[in-house]
Formats: structure tokens, C-alpha cells, sequence
């Protein structure tokens, strides 16, 4: 493909893409370079790094397996709530993450709903704590991601494709060969590999809900080397490990998911003659019941747990939400102009490098960039005046990977449709990004947005490092009125992230759905 | 030259500006908050220093030390304040902290002579549980009981290492065989002490790892006397919050008035009702009411900085050993 004649040169992506990479390399060479010799490998990162491995595994087929159905259902039932359903599902994903442990607690704890529930029938509580503990915290993470990375797959197959296999009266197996599973093998290694990677560096989750030390993944043998030994080499080892395991990953999925799209449609809305059975109906209505009482039920716990302390947050708590907005939407900005240019880098043909660099933001630890980038910055500036563009560029490449996943295919697909045309009308550069590229890129771009607006919100990762007195952000606040036994103004504080995380989301998703309503 | 001209305009009136020098002290990240000690100092000690006081938080204790190593002798620090005797050695090993002149009488359980650190608050290591229910008197009858418990990671966690230290100072060779004994009691282990305490109040736990001064703060600032701290026969584990000069401070004078007066009353009577912790000084006051109510314990047990940074890492070697199980 390269080579090929394309509208826009590759030249913006691939910078961007590069200066993704020299950013994460970089950070981490910085933290390699100030190590002084410390020690190798030892039997403990190795079953860190089994565990790790496991538990990312599972988590990834377990939460892409679970999608698929319920995707699927989303895609062909139209109903009432649908589009808020479909925005609610996208919160888990932004939370904190000891706020979506207690709400996760909240339902599945040992005093949870469902435990209590249980004892009402005579029945045993549940017993969270252990792998299986861990899987379930992590498919409610990233089941939603993935149902959305499907959901749009589905919505990415032209509307004139179904009307014409419903014309032909083709049956389930028929428009399963023809048209889903092409598509699922086009889009669903993608989602595995996005969500094995995410779980590759969890850490907190892990050890929480695994129950005890036999759960220690290689982000928390990273924050040992770091925090409890003050050994950077080995922190730099390995991270420089878990970047391999992710850009290994990332590899596969890439050459697994290449293949050619649907063609061209003319983007009508998206109506389905298939699946009118009873029992069609029927299942569809048990994905989307399963999969939104597993999601909503943990956040109607959290919604509950902050009404009490919300109204009476005091007035750090707003500033602090004040602050987080800004990060949201600086970081917003800095990613599109990552990832616009990268996803069409890509798709003219330098996928290798492009999407590769993209991936890596999932890999890296917050701690080793954080550590990094403080190293670098520390001799020439004054670290707490960066604060905020700091934390906003590492959390704008911390969602790259995400962006990437949701742009890239439509972009190859606005490269493959209008890339020859325009070329005959000689409408290239500026021009073709201006008329073609980023209207037709819409409704992935308020998806992308979105997403990279709601993680920042809820990001604690650099700001820890880099925090100024007078800058906190509304996650930093949370735990700051933990540790100040407040758990009330606490819960009341991460009900206002949840609403802000979701009200950005929703706001810049605006554009992505008008794609997806019937 | 016109634009050398102005920027050198510029420096001359932001030194003309800095004429009230300012003091940087590192801390945790629970000073500083709104709820924390630090406004009330930073009020309190600006009054009588003439000076700006700057509070910086970074993450907990361990995370200061880290971030101390990291800046080097170039730190705008002048004063570092949160690290404990478990991480002084490391701290002085550094050779980036510089001497004090500080005495006081200090209400520590412990003698305390230390030429780099200032005390100013101590605390004991206890299982907090809900007061109606029946506590255990010691780590094997814990272990012997059906009690859940919710502790700390020692690798991210500064409590957590204070579990391990506590095992380690009562129990020395036979502490493997107590974690053994308390496996089946830890229902789950955290990243930090937050996540611990809230996973304790949604009640996954009967008891977690925290402080005897904890029910302190549901009874005072609550007005909830529902939660007790366990008391232990074996002793409690201290924890000795202390501060320190930077030897490279630019405000030597300030660094050591303000060591002097964190041991002073104007500091010491803002901490028990704000960190929750016990002051290193009495207040002329006392204690705050409430605080009598708590456990006091018999026994106090501190391993030395040195004696805490040798058993460090076989003890973590034990504790992984026997939950990995």
C-alpha cells in the first residue's frame, strides 16, 4: 500500500507519531540513565509477570466475548433510552479506580447487594477476592469499551449492505458469514488487544480484588522497585518489559485485523430487517438487561454513596473540578492533534510505525513517564509551573491508544472511498482534510474526543508527581479527603467526577451518535 | 536590546517582589489539604516568621523520600516534613539533610535523640474495628479467629510496612509463622491506606490496619462512637512522624525557626484534631477531649532506623512467602 498516491501527506502522522514514541522512550531512558547499577531479575518479577499475563488474558477474552452479543443487540434494537444507555455504559471505563472498587464492593463485596441478597435465601456471600475478583473488576472496566469498539464496527457496515441481504432474504447464517463476521475479524482483535493491554498495567485492581500478594503484577513490582527500594534501573527494566508485552500484543492484533472494509455506502442511517424472531428479540433483550444491571448497578451505588456529601463540598473541592476540566480539555485538544494526523498517517499506508506508537501509551506506567519527564524537566524548569500541560500531553497519550483504535478504520475507509476521487479532482493537502477527511471522520472524532476528555478527568497518574500546592485535580482531591478520614465529602466528590467524566463524554460524543440512532 | 532591557526590568522588580523570603517544605499529601494541618500552620507560622510559607505534597511519606532522591542537592526544599523512622536511614544515607539544633521535652513513649530529624508527631500502628464487636488481645488470637482483616501493601504502602515492622518487633523469628497463622484472616491486601480504611467501612472487613488515634476522629469530628481500636498485649508498633533540614536550603535560619517551631505549641496544638495523630510535644492545653477515650498501650515497640532498614527486606521476603501460599 505505501507508496500509493495518496490526498495527505504521512508526514504530520508520522512526526506525531514519533513524537509519541521519543516521549515514552524517552522518559523511560531518562529513568534508566539515572539509575545507578541495581539488581537483575528475580524469581518474584517472574510470577509477577505470569500472573500479569494471566489475569490480562482472561480479563481481554472475557470482556470481548461478553461485548460481542451485547454489541450485536445494540446495534439491532432500537429503543427508548438507547443513546443514554449507550453513553451510561461508557462511564465505568473513566472511573477512578477506588472509586469503582467501593462501587463494585458495594454490590459484589462481602456485605454487598448481592451478598446480602443471597443470605436472604440462606445462600453463602460471594467471594470476590481472587483472579476471578480481579476479571470481574476488569471486564466492568473495559466491557464497555469494547462494546463500543464493536458496537461501531457494526455501525461502520454500510446501511445498503443490509438492505441488500434482507432483499436476497438472507438468513442469520448468511448475514453471520457475509457480513458479522468479516466484520468481528476485522474489529475484534483490536478490542482484545486494547483491553489486554489496559489490564497489562493495572495494579491497584489487581492487588485489591486479588486478595493478597500472589496478585502482584508488573506495574506494582515497577512502584516496589520505586518506591520501596528506590531502584530505577529495575523500575526502567521493567517497564521496558511491559512495553514489549504490549507493542508484542499490539502486533498481533495488527496483523490479524488487517483486511479490506465494506466499501463504499452513502451513510444512511442503519436499519436492520434481520432478527425479528421471538427468540432474536428475546436474546437481545437478556445481552443489553445482563450487560446493563453489570454496569449500572455499581454506579447507581456510587451515585447513592455521594448524595449525601455532594451538596456540602467545600470550595478546594470545586476548584480542584475547576482544574480537572481545564487537564480535560487541554488534553482533549493535544490528543486530536496527535491522533487526526497519526490515524491518517495510517491509513495512507505507514501503519507499522504509526499505530505501533499509538499503542505504547497503554503500556507505559504513569510512574516511569511521571519520573521521567520530572527528570528531564527538573534541570531547565520548575516542575510545578508544568503542572498542567504536563499532565494534560501525558494523559492525552495515555487515550492515544484509544483514539487511534476508533479513527483508523474509518479513516482507511475515507482514504479508500474518497482517495482516488479526490486525487482525480485534484483536491489534496488542507483541502481534502477540510471537505473529506475530517467531515466524514465526525462521528469517530467526537467518540475520541470523548473518551480522551472523560479518562483525563479521571486520571490520577502524573499529577501526583507534579502536583503544585495549588493544583489538585478532582481525583488527587478524592484521595487527599480519604486520607483525611472524610469519606463522605470523598464519595460526594467522586459522584461530582462521575458526573463531570460523563457530561464531557456526552457532550463530545454528541457527534458519534447521531450515527447510531435509528 | 530593547527586549534585554525589559527583561532585566523584569527580574529587577521580581526581586524587588521577593523581598519576604519564602520557606518550600515538602510534605504528604494529607497536610495539605484543606482538612490536614497545613492551612492552620501555614497561617499560624506566618505570622511570627515574616516570611511566605509553602506547602508542597507528594504523595505519602515514601513517595517524599523518592522524590527528595530524585531533585538531589539542586531541591527548591528547604525543609522536608512526613518521613518516619522507617525511611530516616535511607533519608540520612542521602547526606542531603543537615543537622539541628532542636530540643524539647517530648511526650514520646521512646527516648529519642536524633541529630538529623525533629519529631513532631508519633502514633501507634492498631486494627480499628466496629467497638460492638469482641476484639482479639493479640496477633495469635487474631489468627486464630475468624476475624477479617483488610491490611496495606509494605512495597506501596507506609502503614503497610509499619504491619510488617510490628510482626517483625514482636515476634523476630517466629514472625513467618504468625503471618502463616493470620493468611486466612487477610481478606485482601491494598495499594494504600485509603482504599484499606474504605473497603473497612463498607464492611468487607471486621477489622482494618490504621491507628489507635482513628476512633479518635469518628468521635470528635463525627460525633460517632461506633468504631474502637484493638488493643494488642504483644505492644503496638510507633510510627515517629519526623522533619528535616536540607542542607542545601537557601533559608538555613528559616528552616531551623520553622524546626523550632513545629515542636513549639502554636504547631503541636493544630495536630491531634488535624493529622490525628499524637503530638510529640503536650500541648499546654492537653490532649484534645475524646482522646482519653482511646486504648493506650502497655507496650510501645520502634525498631531503630537501623535495626528497621536491616530486617526490611527478609521481612518482606517472609510476608510474601507466606501469603503467596
Amino acid at each position: 500500500m505505501a507508496g500509493r498516491a495518496q490526498p495527505v501527506s504521512a508526514l504530520p502522522g508520522t512526526g506525531a507519531a514519533l513524537l509519541v514514541a521519543v516521549l515514552i522512550l524517552g522518559t523511560l531512558g531518562a529513568v534508566a540513565l539515572r539509575a545507578e547499577a541495581g539488581s537483575g531479575f528475580g524469581a518474584s518479577d517472574w510470577a509477577a509477570l505470569r500472573f500479569t499475563l494471566t489475569q490480562a488474558g482472561l480479563s481481554a477474552l472475557l470482556s470481548v466475548g461478553l461485548a460481542i452479543p451485547a454489541a450485536r443487540a445494540l446495534a439491532r434494537r432500537r429503543f427508548p433510552g438507547r443513546s443514554l444507555l449507550i453513553a451510561l455504559l461508557g462511564a465505568p471505563f473513566i472511573l477512578p479506580v477506588i472509586v469503582a472498587i467501593l462501587g463494585l464492593l458495594a454490590v459484589f463485596g462481602r456485605a454487598g447487594w448481592l451478598s446480602s441478597l443471597l443470605g436472604m435465601f440462606g445462600l453463602e456471600p460471594v467471594q470476590i477476592y481472587g483472579l476471578h475478583g480481579v476479571v470481574l473488576a476488569h471486564v466492568f472496566f473495559n466491557l464497555p469499551l469494547a462494546i463500543r469498539l464493536i458496537l461501531q464496527g457494526w455501525q461502520e457496515i454500510p446501511a445498503e449492505r443490509f438492505r441488500l441481504a434482507a432483499q436476497l432474504d438472507a438468513g442469520p447464517l448468511a448475514m453471520w458469514r457475509l457480513l458479522e463476521g468479516p466484520m468481528l475479524r476485522r474489529v475484534a482483535p483490536g478490542a482484545l488487544a486494547v483491553v489486554f493491554a489496559i489490564c497489562l498495567s493495572s495494579f491497584a485492581v489487581a492487588l485489591t480484588l486479588g486478595g493478597g500478594p500472589r496478585a502482584t503484577t508488573l506495574e506494582l513490582a515497577i512502584y516496589q522497585a520505586f518506591r520501596f527500594d528506590f531502584d530505577l534501573g529495575r523500575a526502567a527494566l521493567l517497564s521496558g518489559l511491559q512495553l514489549l508485552l504490549t507493542g508484542a500484543a499490539a502486533l498481533v492484533a495488527l496483523r490479524v485485523s488487517a483486511g479490506e472494509g465494506f466499501g463504499a455506502g452513502l451513510d444512511r442511517a442503519v436499519r436492520r430487517w434481520d432478527g425479528q424472531s421471538a427468540l432474536a428479540r428475546s436474546l437481545d433483550g437478556f445481552w443489553i438487561a445482563l450487560s446493563a444491571a453489570f454496569l449500572l448497578l455499581p454506579l447507581a451505588a456510587i451515585v447513592l454513596a455521594g448524595l449525601p456529601g455532594i451538596l456540602s463540598l467545600k470550595a478546594s473541592v470545586w476548584q480542584a473540578a475547576g482544574n480537572s476540566i481545564l487537564v480535560a480539555a487541554l488534553s482533549t485538544v493535544i490528543l486530536l492533534w496527535l491522533a487526526l494526523p497519526m490515524a491518517a498517517a495510517a491509513a495512507a499506508g505507514r501503519r507499522g510505525l504509526t499505530e505501533l506508537s499509538g499503542i505504547l501509551g497503554l503500556a507505559a506506567s504513569p510512574l516511569v513517564i511521571g519520573t521521567g519527564l520530572f527528570i528531564l524537566i527538573y534541570p531547565i524548569a520548575d516542575p510545578f509551573a508544568l503542572a498542567l500541560p504536563v499532565t494534560a500531553l501525558v494523559n492525552a497519550v495515555m487515550a492515544l491508544p484509544f483514539a487511534m483504535r476508533i479513527l483508523v478504520p474509518r479513516a482507511r475507509e475515507v482514504m479508500g472511498r474518497y482517495g482516488r476521487l479526490s486525487l482525480s479532482l485534484d483536491m489534496q493537502g488542507w483541502a481534502f482534510v477540510r471537505r473529506v477527511y475530517l467531515p466524514r471522520m465526525r462521528a469517530q472524532t467526537g467518540f475520541a474526543a470523548g473518551l480522551a476528555a472523560a479518562l483525563s478527568m479521571g486520571d490520577l497518574g502524573v499529577v501526583a508527581l507534579f502536583a503544585d500546592p495549588d493544583f489538585a485535580t478532582l481525583p488527587l482531591q478524592i484521595y487527599r479527603l480519604m486520607g483525611a478520614y472524610r469519606m463522605e465529602a470523598a464519595a460526594g466528590a467522586a459522584l461530582l467526577l462521575l458526573m463531570l467524566s460523563m457530561g464531557a463524554f456526552w457532550i463530545l460524543d454528541r457527534g458519534g451518535r447521531w450515527h447510531a440512532e435509528a | 536590546m530593547k527586549h534585554l532591557a525589559f527583561a532585566a526590568g523584569l527580574l529587577g522588580a521580581s526581586a524587588a517582589f521577593a523581598e519576604t523570603p519564602e520557606l518550600t517544605v515538602y510534605t504528604y499529601d494529607s497536610v495539605v489539604s484543606d482538612w490536614g494541618p497545613g492551612p492552620a500552620v501555614e497561617k499560624a507560622f506566618e505570622e511570627v516568621c515574616g516570611c511566605d510559607l509553602k506547602l508542597v505534597g507528594a504523595g505519602d511519606g515514601a513517595a517524599l523520600l523518592a522524590r527528595v532522591k530524585l531533585e538531589g542537592a539542586r531541591s527548591d526544599a528547604d525543609v522536608v516534613l512526613g518521613l518516619d523512622t522507617n525511611l530516616t536511614a535511607a533519608a540520612k544515607e542521602t547526606g542531603l539533610f543537615a543537622e539541628h539544633s532542636v530540643s524539647a521535652e517530648y511526650a514520646l513513649p521512646v527516648e529519642w535523640s536524633d541529630a538529623t530529624f525533629v519529631p513532631y508527631d508519633w502514633g501507634y500502628f492498631a486494627f480499628v474495628h466496629n467497638a460492638d464487636a469482641a476484639a482479639p488481645a493479640d496477633f495469635k488470637a487474631l489468627a486464630a479467629s475468624d476475624k477479617k482483616i483488610v491490611i496495606q501493601d509494605p512495597r506501596s504502602s507506609t502503614p503497610g510496612l509499619g504491619l510488617l515492622l510490628w510482626v517483625k518487633a514482636a515476634y523476630g523469628d517466629e514472625a513467618p509463622e504468625i503471618w502463616k497463622g493470620l493468611s486466612d484472616n487477610v481478606v485482601t491486601v491494598t495499594k494504600g491506606w485509603s482504599e484499606a480504611y474504605g473497603m473497612f467501612l463498607e464492611g468487607e472487613a471486621d477489622m482494618v490496619l490504621s491507628y489507635t488515634t482513628s476512633p479518635a476522629y469518628h468521635l470528635i469530628a463525627e460525633e460517632d462512637g461506633s468504631k474502637a481500636a484493638a488493643a494488642f498485649d504483644e505492644g503496638h508498633y510507633m510510627q515517629v512522624e519526623v522533619a528535616g533540614k536540607l542542607a542545601n536550603s537557601d533559608q538555613p535560619e528559616l528552616a531551623d525557626q520553622f524546626l523550632a517551631f513545629m515542636v513549639s505549641d502554636a504547631f503541636q496544638s493544630i495536630i491531634p484534631t488535624t493529622n490525628w495523630m499524637y503530638p510529640a510535644v503536650t500541648p499546654e492545653g492537653g490532649l484534645p477531649e475524646g482522646f482519653e477515650t482511646l486504648i493506650a498501650p502497655e507496650k510501645s515497640l520502634l525498631l531503630s532506623e537501623t535495626e528497621a532498614a536491616e530486617v526490611r527486606d527478609a521481612a518482606l521476603g517472609e510476608w510474601l512467602d507466606a501469603l503467596s501460599q
